[in-house]
């Protein structure tokens, strides 16, 4: 082989990004999710008529939406209010629970292993079933109503604030620790004063992000019976008024959308 | 002059919200948010009470669980699982013109605003209620689920991706352009290698979110486990329910810990 016949091999006329086998190997790849997403299509039974007057069925679902009947909106304030204090007494409940669950999760303030496994298993049990779900486990538990939407939404908020707050602990400042401990302080006395104020960013923080996410939960848990604006959402639909369905729709809107905004000025606020 | 009044004798731990008095307002703020709060839901307490005799007898009806029909189940699951899988693929094909637009430093002004109304306005209904409307257009069954899934995890990784193109070194970027590629040229030389990773742990994430929601759609009729689950409360049929419950659980334990494994890979 030449000197020439090296270098061109080396610098080709025709620039590409990939090698010869990174191509192969990416299209394999490629294959590889299409073949996933065609079988999992394929595998689903999905009736294909349906997809063929779907436009039709949109506009027929818009044309009866419009215009909005905007005097049932004076009907959904209380509701609505129902809604957000759902989503602010569950997220409260969370919080209360969250932090003892924390510490038992923590792998630096657990008493041994058994119960670190315990707070993991509460943790992932808490955060495997979704808000809804947990609504359908406390409307049979506590009946139709708000309680049961409260309870639904702490269940679920437990898990979400325990494990970020639990990731904290575990990150916490061994140095503080460490002085409280050298005053002679009790265990409970550590974590409270040396560990819990280094962890309260974070448990605020992640408290008021999730309080956001539950006012968006908490729109849909009325469709189990648990309370709040989507009970009213659910009635309408039942009942084919369309035309309340959209003004319900607009509320929600504006109550999730204002929420995110006030949960992020305040983040921002305070980090 | 005594020094006891410099140095005191007992320490008191430092104020929560700045002053003690602020700390004070908020505490005081917290217990009148909470009175009128409690008295607004009208909370019935003999309910509440008569509910935790009725919480040990379900329990009692719950356990043992039931797995004797684990054919049933196991369709759901596996239902649940392809609905989560195809809707992931479609969500990142949708995401990706999405997320193009909806970035600052590659779209143009009027498309931009468009793109990120879009991206607040889906973001801002939860996933069941787009569900209850895809049901009316395409009829009961994972049809409307796995449609909504899409909808919803094209928004999330469009956003994501928005996010990650407009903090992308804009240095590798102006080297392209200055060559004369054109524009899809430069998205695929200069931004995608930079994007490509964390799109990738944020589309892993998406379907282990995918698989959660995929058990709760169910509930207005989109097919999956959640379909299942719904029925078997309404049946009262609760020891079933269990066992559908703890093989949520599983799955979803299983999808985050292979989401964690895969990103840590590509770390």
């Amino acid at each position: 082989m030449t000197a020439l016949e090296t270098a061109q091999k080396r610098y080709p006329e025709v620039w590409r990004r990939r090698s010869a086998r990174a191509s192969v190997v990416g299209w394999l790849w490629a294959a590889a999710i299409a073949c996933a997403a065609a079988w999992s299509v394929s595998a689903l039974d999905i009736e294909w008529v349906f997809f063929a007057d779907a436009h039709e069925q949109a506009i027929d679902l818009a044309r009866r939406m419009w215009p909005p009947r905007w005097s049932y909106l004076p009907v959904i304030v209380k509701p609505l209010i129902e809604t957000i204090h759902i989503a602010t007494l569950g997220t409260l409940i969370g919080l209360v629970f969250s932090v003892p669950l924390a510490f038992l999760a923590a792998r630096n303030t657990t008493l041994n292993g058994f119960t670190w496994a315990i707070g993991r298993a509460l943790l992932v049990a808490s955060r495997s079933v979704n808000t809804v779900i947990w609504g359908l486990v406390f409307v049979a538990i506590f009946g139709p109503g708000p309680v049961a939407g409260i309870c639904a939404v702490a269940a679920r908020s437990v898990g979400f604030l325990a494990k970020l707050v639990a990731e904290a602990i575990e990150e916490a400042d061994r140095g503080r620790v460490e002085a409280i401990e050298a005053t002679g302080a009790a265990t409970s006395q550590v974590y409270l004063v040396g560990i819990l104020p280094q962890v309260m960013p974070v448990l605020i923080g992640t408290t008021i992000y999730r309080w956001d996410i539950n006012v968006r939960e908490s729109s849909v848990l009325g469709f189990v019976g648990a309370g709040g604006i989507g009970l009213y959402l659910y009635a309408s639909i039942n009942q084919f008024a369309w035309q309340q369905v959209l003004v319900v729709l607009a509320a929600i809107l504006v109550i999730v959308i204002a929420s995110e905004a006030v949960s992020a000025y305040i983040r921002a606020r305070i980090s | 002059m005594s020094t006891a009044a410099a140095y005191p004798t007992t320490w008191r731990p430092p104020a929560l919200f700045g002053s003690r008095m602020r700390q004070r307002l908020a505490l005081f703020g917290l217990a009148a948010y909470l009175a009128w709060s409690v008295s607004d839901l009208n909370v019935d307490v003999a309910r509440m009470l008569a509910g935790f005799p009725r919480a040990l007898d379900m329990l009692a009806r719950m356990i043992p669980p039931d797995f004797t029909r684990w054919e049933l189940l196991t369709t759901g699951m596996v239902e649940s699982v392809q609905m989560a899988l195809a809707a992931t693929l479609a969500g990142l094909v949708l995401s990706i013109p999405l997320g193009i637009a909806a970035a600052r430093n590659l779209a143009p002004r009027p498309v931009y605003l468009a793109a990120r109304g879009f991206i607040v306005l889906g973001r801002t209904l939860h996933e069941v209620i787009i569900a209850i409307f895809f049901v009316k257009l395409f009829g009961f069954g994972p049809a409307a689920g796995l449609l909504t899934l899409a909808f919803a995890s094209g928004i999330f990784l469009g956003k994501m991706l928005a996010e990650d193109i407009e903090n992308v070194r804009s240095g590798p970027v102006e080297a392209v352009r200055a060559t004369g590629a054109g524009f899809g040229q430069t998205v695929v030389y200069s931004i995608v290698p930079q994007v490509l990773a964390r799109t990738v742990g944020v589309v892993i994430y998406r379907l282990d979110a995918n698989v959660r929601h995929s058990t709760v759609i169910g509930i207005v009729g989109a097919g999956g486990i959640g379909q299942t689950l719904s029925a078997s409360f309404s049946r009262y049929d609760y020891d079933f329910a269990l066992a559908i419950l703890l093989s949520i659980i599983a799955l979803v334990a299983l999808g985050e810990w292979f989401s964690d494994w895969v990103r840590r890979k590509l770390r």
